[in-house]
């Protein structure tokens, strides 16, 4: 019996390119909202683009925080969270304000800052980039070191404790990858990063 | 280190991928999905594609090709023409497409670029700026309109202050000439925007992407080059590579 698992839908953007990514895989996918659903998956996926406040909005009004917290710090199912979903799991984020997130990292999300800068660095950090490993992630199994992947941000992690997989320099060096136990988050799109990003689904699919 | 993008850029008429020459004379060179599914296994860093009936004839623009072709891809794809409304945005964005590029609606009312980005956010926001010389000057080009009283770089400072992630920025007289960038015009823009500048029109040979990243530009557009010549975005990269510029090589 293939894996079921579970993109989150919470009105975060493009969750299709996603979907796609994984029924390239040997698994179950399906796009939702349903609590039982989410209850019921092996692995769950966080996926989304936009602002930190809307996303955290809508996952509550969705009242999905108890069901992941649930799924995931309770029941350690294997979690992955792109973009703004890596986001979202941080303590909080200093977007228009502070925002408390989902917590399960001890990190904020701040935005990159060059207007001191003489460097020209662009924001959004849109493209691709390259990420050098940090520790061991068994995600980045069979991909070479400095791979480039997509990115398209303008805020990135600031972290407290030592769970970085992964740093990409823009500027300075930022977190764009994490392991913490059963909970992986990468600041990139693995979904929109070709070959070497469908090897990530796929090593995450066979976790 | 973020690399310098090579995108390619095609037009969409009837169903079918065309070509313009200075935005008017359209050729048909192939079919949308076939066309993308090549680009995807090419491992091109990133696909626009312009709808340029939706434009001009205020079509609803074509959901169906879009998700068809976002099938294909899996590396991220901008579309464009004829978007106009929030709801147009969403449901290209629900076909699969990660960015939309804007261009008239953005020059009737900027407030359109405020909201959207309040609502989808700025990276998948792409505003796209036409420009065409009069009289020696560099004036924004409107399809419908002509040439506007417009400076171009105003405009791009203008929407980025209003919420534009990218621009695309369109020389119509070199557009489809493959006889280079119009370099003059991104030193124009050079240092003076935040976000990045997508430079579109006139690639004919790999060293005019080299000459354009030296003068400013954070990715290259091109979609002649690739249909009417034998370089593929890989020479070009290997080009710049050679030019000690920063792009993605192939895995």
């Amino acid at each position: 019996m293939n894996e079921l698992i579970a993109i989150v839908d919470y009105n975060m953007g493009n969750l299709r390119s996603v979907e796609k990514s994984f029924s390239q895989h040997n698994c179950q996918v399906v796009i939702t909202n349903d609590h039982k659903i989410i209850s019921k998956a092996d692995k769950v996926v966080l996926p989304g683009v936009g602002s930190f406040k809307d996303g955290m909005r809508e996952l509550q009004k969705l009242q999905l925080t108890d069901i992941l917290n649930e799924s995931i710090i309770r029941d350690k199912k294997p979690f992955l969270g792109i973009c703004l979903g890596m986001q979202l799991i941080a303590k909080k984020s200093l977007e228009n304000g502070e925002t408390e997130g989902l917590g399960w990292i001890d990190a904020d999300v701040v935005k990159f800052d060059f207007s001191d800068s003489e460097n020209n660095l662009k924001v959004p950090h849109v493209g691709w980039n390259s990420v050098a490993y940090k520790n061991n992630c068994s995600l980045f199994n069979e991909i070479p070191n400095d791979s480039d992947f997509y990115f398209v941000h303008s805020y990135h992690y600031k972290i407290y404790e030592d769970v970085s997989t992964g740093e990409t320099r823009h500027g300075e060096m930022f977190t764009s990858s994490i392991q913490k136990n059963n909970i992986y988050g990468f600041q990139f799109h693995p979904e929109k990063s070709q070959s070497t990003g469908l090897k990530i689904i796929s090593n995450f699919v066979n976790l | 280190m973020l690399k310098h993008r090579v995108i390619p850029c095609v037009l969409l008429k009837d169903w079918q991928l065309v070509k313009s020459i200075n935005f008017e004379s359209y050729r048909t060179i192939g079919h949308p999905t076939s066309t993308a599914r090549i680009y995807n296994s090419r491992n091109v860093d990133e696909l626009i594609v312009l709808d340029i009936d939706a434009s001009l004839n205020t079509d609803e623009i074509n959901i169906e090709i879009i998700r068809d072709i976002a099938d294909e891809c899996f590396m991220p794809l901008t579309i464009g023409g004829g978007i106009s409304t929030i709801s147009d945005i969403k449901k290209v964005l629900d076909a699969g497409a990660d960015k939309v590029s804007i261009n008239s609606a953005a020059l009737n009312s900027v407030a359109f670029i405020d909201e959207a980005s309040k609502i989808f956010g700025s990276q998948c926001l792409v505003c796209s700026i036409d420009v065409k010389k009069n009289k020696g000057v560099y004036r924004v080009f409107s399809k419908s309109q002509g040439s506007l009283d417009i400076n171009p770089l105003d405009l791009a400072k203008k929407y980025q202050e209003h919420g534009a992630g990218e621009i695309l920025l369109t020389s119509v007289d070199n557009e489809g000439t493959m006889q280079g960038y119009d370099i003059e015009l991104i030193k124009m823009f050079k240092g003076n925007l935040k976000i990045p500048i997508i430079l579109n029109g006139g690639m004919g040979s790999p060293s005019h992407a080299v000459k354009a990243i030296q003068n400013g530009a954070d990715a290259i557009a091109a979609a002649y080059i690739f249909h009417f010549s034998r370089f593929t975005p890989d020479d070009i990269k290997e080009k710049m590579a050679g030019a000690n510029i920063p792009v993605r090589r192939g895995t």
